[in-house]
């Protein structure tokens, strides 16, 4: 680490609150694959306490180019507590994510949170199914690392558009985690293959809940599955947001509450939500 | 400490920055101490249950942003029942902004949320007069003074009018609102405005057109405010684009009475705390004692060489 490195520090204002504005300290910003790239920031302690499924809502800094104006949220992809550092994965696409990607270690970010209502995990639980797509799988990454540390076996079905892209392999097998990974080049992601390895992967290794991110389609197929199986179920949802605190209503979604539609906050009653309430 | 005190007509706050409408909720005490505020502004309560517009519902734009959230509410059972107490258990005083298509809605509406426990009524007039067209309430000084009329008919409480910027004279229904009664105007609500996608050819907000605020129209609600200081007596709440404690002393120096701090908040939860410190240590620097010596300071500009001028020409 640099010695000259800024220190990072939560604003007067919310320092001991629940969410906190923390000026953080880019360690590291760089690719992981052709689409992904991961940033890891030097967080004072408020930032640290993120749960699994949690995010934090970013000020991206002005540049050359223009100031974007609302903060990006992006969900914690790790937590390193004794590093002091948290980590983000992320795939460039918009302004936000451009500015982002050309930050360099040293640079400081304004990073609002922990924000949002993380994933549910039971130490009584023997194991548990994740079943990611694209960049969800950065979301559901940190629920594994927590489920190992807890004693809880993983299953983790990896979904991505071609195997180069995969991510957290990795760090999902040294968690112990049985890691399955399908892609469109050779037909293993589509959903009718994938529903096929699930039930087997099931039957093999009986667990008791089903977290799933990154795909409708995904969303659909896991909520069958669950149902037939009586399985507790979650998926982290994502929604364009401006405030990332409940003010605005912008990043609403449908959910299905008996039989009643009823609209929910991603930042607030979320981002993680019942599996079976919620409408792809 | 500075005396940050300002009196809004019957109400006196602790300090003169507060929430606008739409941009606030409880759970902003997640991120900073609410009991600092100088009031506390609920997101509008209509008298039906609504689900809102389409989505995306916020577009940004430069140095701003534009909504079409349309006022998702759960109606004024919901309100009372939850909302109120929610925001009664802190100290400062609870302003319910209402909105209703019709003035009968409104008139009906402030009764309910007095009698609920709101310290004071805000009439959000921008939305549309459902009775008239569709134009908004705020559009028209006739319609602005109906509707101000009968909410002052139907409550004791003090009663805000939150003026439209999409108004062709805004002072003349800041007068309107006065001559109707009114407490205090709010200057203003958002900007009606529009982006569009060029390679969807789409427009970016589901619902069309929405409204813009942030940094972007801070110069225009200035001037607003100003306009509306000059026309009336009752007090000016200051609301567009405020980011800054310089920000709010413009707003304060053109002769507003208080200030509500929205979008920016959005930005950075903090924002009315930081205003507040700072305006603190802005007067403490100047020794200035009371934020009041500063309301409505603005000096006449001074052009002694243009004037030196015009009495030669005249000699």
């Amino acid at each position: 680490m640099l010695h000259q490195e800024p220190l990072p520090s939560t604003h007067d204002a919310s320092i001991g609150r629940r969410v906190g504005e923390h000026l953080c300290v880019v360690r590291s910003n760089s690719a992981v694959n052709a689409d992904y790239r991961l940033m890891r920031l030097s967080a004072p302690a408020g930032a640290l306490a993120a749960e699994p499924g949690q995010f934090f809502h970013i000020l991206c800094p002005a540049t050359a180019d223009g100031t974007p104006f609302l903060r990006r949220p992006m969900s914690v992809y790790h937590v390193d507590v004794a590093g002091e550092a948290i980590g983000f994965l992320y795939k460039v696409h918009g302004a936000g994510t451009r500015v982002l990607d050309a930050l360099q270690p040293g640079a400081t970010l304004d990073v609002l949170g922990p924000l949002g209502r993380g994933f549910t995990l039971d130490a009584a639980w023997r194991r548990i199914v994740l079943v990611g797509r694209g960049v969800g799988l950065a979301t559901l990454a940190p629920l594994a690392v927590r489920a190992a540390a807890a004693g809880v076996g993983v299953t983790a079905v990896l979904s991505v558009r071609r195997p180069d892209l995969v991510m957290s392999v990795d760090l999902l097998s040294r968690c112990g985690a049985d890691v399955h990974v399908v892609h469109d080049a050779d037909g293993s992601s589509d959903v009718a293959a994938v529903g096929r390895l699930i039930t087997q992967l099931l039957d093999q290794h009986p667990a008791d809940a089903v977290f799933t991110c990154g795909s409708s389609r995904l969303l659909t197929l896991l909520q069958g599955i669950a149902k037939a199986r009586g399985l507790y179920g979650e998926v982290a949802l994502e929604q364009q947001m401006a405030c990332g605190l409940s003010m605005c209503f912008c990043c609403v979604r449908a959910f299905k509450v008996g039989d009643e539609v009823e609209h929910r906050r991603v930042c607030w009653e979320g981002p993680v939500f019942d599996l079976q309430e919620a409408l792809p | 400490m500075t005396d940050l005190a300002v009196d809004v007509g019957r109400c006196l706050l602790a300090n003169p920055v507060m929430p606008a409408s739409g941009t606030f909720s409880e759970a902003l005490a997640d991120a900073i101490d609410l009991d600092r505020l100088g009031a506390l502004v609920a997101k509008t309560v209509m008298p039906e249950k609504r689900a809102g517009n389409a989505l995306p519902r916020v577009a940004e734009t430069p140095m701003g942003m534009l909504n079409s959230i349309g006022i998702p509410c759960k109606g004024p059972e919901a309100f009372v029942q939850h909302t109120i107490p929610a925001f009664k258990r802190y100290r400062p005083p609870f302003v319910a902004s209402i909105s209703a298509g019709t003035v009968r809605g409104f008139a009906d509406l402030a009764a309910q949320v007095v009698a609920g426990g709101a310290d004071v009524v805000e009439a959000n007039i921008s939305c549309p007069n459902l009775e008239a067209d569709g134009h908004a309430f705020a559009v028209s000084p006739k319609a602005t003074a109906r509707v101000v009329q009968a909410l002052r008919a139907a409550t004791d409480a003090p009663l805000w009018a939150k003026l439209s910027p999409n108004a062709p004279n805004i002072a003349e229904v800041a007068m309107a609102a006065e001559a109707a009664g009114a407490d205090a105007v709010v200057v203003a609500n958002t900007i009606l405005g529009m982006a569009i996608d060029v390679e969807r050819r789409r427009t970016r907000l589901g619902a069309g057109m929405g409204g813009l605020s942030g940094p972007a129209i801070k110069p225009i609600v200035l001037r607003m405010t100003y306009q509306c200081v000059r026309a009336v007596r009752i007090p000016v709440i200051g609301c567009g684009g405020i980011a800054t404690a310089a920000d709010a002393l413009e707003f304060l120096i053109a002769g507003a009475r208080a200030v509500q701090v929205g979008t920016a908040t959005f930005r950075h939860p903090t924002t009315m705390i930081r205003i507040l410190d700072d305006l603190d240590a802005w007067c403490r620097e100047r020794g200035i004692a009371r934020i009041t010596d500063v309301i409505g300071t603005l000096e006449p500009f001074e052009t002694p060489q243009l004037e030196a001028a015009e009495d030669l020409a005249a000699e």
